[in-house]
């Protein structure tokens, strides 16, 4: 009953003066809106790079050639003397390796009956399916006899496979890669962008074909190491320290390629999994910091609904001396100014999320980012308006309940 | 319904004295004033301004606090009464008119009556049939969706009485309720005011107005804060039309 007094003559107090209350409430608002775009950016990013982390794996290591960090600079990766099917099959004997896969990669041009594509192509063997957790969906994967024996048959990632064959008809098709004939045997799962914010690469524009077939017709072999591939992935078996794998194959591969002691590296044994919690921390940072900025705005919008909840309490000041003398307690009046502030929060609030939402939206267009509003987030952002009207609404609510009766009723 | 005449006085003041600071100077509103008002009674208030009535009716209503003296309304002694309590007496037991009316603008007639039902503690019952009720007892039952600005000053006033009577009160207060009406509707507001009395509702009426004075059964005047006169006037001046 007494909450109903509150509530009716808060909302008719709100809208006597529109105006006044939504420039009161714009500093809600503001930081309700930022607080939402904030929150489902952050959660965004995160969903992001979990799902990078899964799809790399978190026990998946990359050798390159060439050191990433020589003399403090990046050179790259694949600046220095190219590994070869050896160093493979020596990672391959270590204890802690469940499997490892040697790639060869390099742009080619692909031709259909159809169409006519400049994609990637990629050399490997048959364990990189399983080492890259990456399988076919549709036809098969290519097995080790035909790595060895160098047939003419490939799988396609999604976007190379639409491209080619756009009625969708490709598995069991032939196509020339850069004149080689070659038989569509396998549809790769999709894998979406490499890196986050629409600026990786797509992982799907991909011709997958066994490696020696690729090395010996269509990239080329090199000329100071045969039988070499550019990149190594291993995938360390469950349980074992990733770290320390990452060290040993450091200690190999010194010794394979003969670095003196206490020389540089002359490759590279990266952590993918690691790099990505690292990238993800940052952005930790980053969302840590818009938190702080909301959460300045809704205090400084806090302060100007305790400001106008002053002034209003100065003008009514007959109307709460007339309520007093009718017999409202001051635990009505109390009730009636702080229903007021939250409703007026909680109002800001419902707008700020409606200018919020469209922000998420703008944003997820903008940088093709996935749309997070969780309903986390909506109840996170109407409770941190609420309470600003509770928590800002409390002294002048309470100063208008504190009000002499008589004094207020002569009040003009 | 006859005057239970019980010996225990409804309002009784002991030494009722109010100082009031302005500036350096110190005004005694009321100075020991003893007085007794008993269930049933119609007392009108009068004196020039100044002489303390309206700091009488201040302190009868719960509004205020005196400086010392004690006064007691149906026996409960005000001083040890907390702000909740004497809330809760004003909702109870006091129904107020002022001069000016004092409607919420922005809500109309029945809303305005509600008011003070909303916020009693005790057990009521229907709300809004008690408020309709009210409403036509003062004349006003065609009119409940009307606000305060759609309705003359008289009208205004029997809102206003409507209100004070919703939680049914034993103590009409009513400060200058005529001062801002004209003659004719003073007559018909003040034949309201003895209708209420003669239903056992004590009324005590401040005014400076003697002909409004007149509709009372006893009148006390004031002047520098101390009761000058107090007499029993029983020929009551009656209602014309009934």
């Amino acid at each position: 009953m007494k909450a109903g007094v509150a509530a009716s003559s808060a909302a008719e107090a709100l809208f006597s003066n529109p105006l006044r209350s939504l420039l009161t409430m714009l500093g809600i608002i503001i930081g309700v809106a930022s607080v939402m775009v904030m929150m489902s950016i952050g959660e965004g990013a995160k969903a992001q790079i979990e799902a990078q982390i899964s799809s790399v794996g978190t026990n998946v290591l990359s050798l390159q050639p060439g050191n990433m960090n020589r003399g403090g600079r990046n050179q790259g990766g694949g600046s220095g003397r190219p590994f070869n099917e050896g160093d493979v099959s020596a990672i391959g004997q270590l204890p802690f390796v469940e499997a490892v896969t040697g790639t060869l990669s390099g742009q080619a041009n692909a031709v259909s009956e159809e169409s006519n594509w400049t994609t990637s192509i990629q050399g490997a063997d048959a364990s990189y399916f399983e080492v890259n957790n990456w399988r076919a969906t549709e036809g098969r994967e290519f097995t080790q006899q035909e790595v060895q024996g160098g047939t003419a048959v490939a799988l396609l990632g999604k976007t190379a496979a639409t491209n080619l064959f756009p009625r969708g008809d490709a598995l069991g098709q032939r196509m020339r890669v850069n004149g080689v004939p070659i038989e569509v045997i396998g549809i790769l799962e999709s894998k979406g962008q490499s890196g986050g914010g629409g600026m990786g690469r797509d992982r799907d524009d991909v011709v997958l074909a066994p490696l020696s077939l690729v090395r010996n017709r269509i990239t080329g072999g090199n000329r100071w190491v045969s039988r070499h591939v550019s990149n190594i992935q291993v995938l360390v078996q469950d349980g074992y320290d990733v770290m320390e794998a990452q060290d040993e194959l450091a200690t190999v591969m010194r010794e394979r390629r003969r670095v003196e002691p206490g020389a540089q590296d002359n490759f590279s044994v990266i952590n993918f999994a690691d790099m990505i919690k690292q990238r993800a921390a940052v952005a930790e940072n980053m969302s840590m910091l818009l938190a702080f900025t909301a959460a300045v705005s809704l205090i400084v919008g806090g302060v100007g609904v305790m400001n106008i909840m002053l002034v209003s309490v100065t003008e009514r000041t007959r109307e709460i001396g007339l309520r007093m003398a009718i017999g409202a307690r001051g635990g009505d009046i109390l009730l009636q100014f702080l229903v007021e502030a939250v409703v007026l929060c909680t109002l800001g609030g419902l707008i700020g999320m409606a200018i919020g939402w469209v922000g998420v939206y703008a944003y997820a267009q903008i940088a093709s980012a996935p749309m997070l509003v969780s309903p986390v987030i909506v109840a996170t952002a109407l409770g941190a308006a609420a309470s600003v009207g509770l928590i800002f609404g409390f002294f002048p609510a309470r100063r208008a309940a504190q009000l002499d009766p008589i004094q207020a009723l002569r009040h003009d | 319904m006859t005057s239970t005449a019980s010996n225990r006085p409804l309002i009784s003041c002991r030494g009722l004295t109010k100082v009031y600071r302005m500036g350096d100077q110190e005004v005694r509103a009321l100075d020991g004033v003893d007085l007794d008002i008993h269930e049933g009674e119609f007392v009108a208030i009068m004196g020039p301004s100044g002489s303390g009535k309206s700091s009488l009716m201040n302190l009868i209503g719960a509004l205020d606090r005196p400086t010392s003296g004690e006064m007691w309304i149906n026996g409960r002694a005000l001083s040890e009464m907390s702000r909740d309590e004497l809330a809760d007496l004003r909702n109870e037991t006091l129904g107020f008119v002022f001069q000016q009316f004092n409607l919420l603008a922005r809500q109309d007639a029945f809303q305005n009556v509600r008011l003070p039902l909303r916020y009693a503690r005790k057990e009521i019952g229907d709300i809004d049939a008690r408020a309709k009720e009210c409403l036509e007892l003062v004349g006003l039952g065609t009119r409940m969706d009307h606000r305060p600005m759609q309705l003359s000053g008289g009208q205004q006033q029997r809102v206003a009485i409507a209100r004070a009577l919703a939680n049914r009160p034993r103590i009409l207060l009513a400060d200058e309720p005529t001062g801002a009406l004209d003659t004719k509707t003073t007559v018909e507001i003040m034949h309201l005011m003895q209708d209420l009395n003669k239903q056992g509702i004590t009324v005590v009426v401040i005014t400076h107005e003697n002909e409004v004075a007149e509709y009372a059964g006893r009148q006390i005047h004031f002047r520098d804060g101390r009761i000058e006169t107090d007499t029993a006037h029983p020929e009551l001046r009656r209602a014309s039309g009934g």
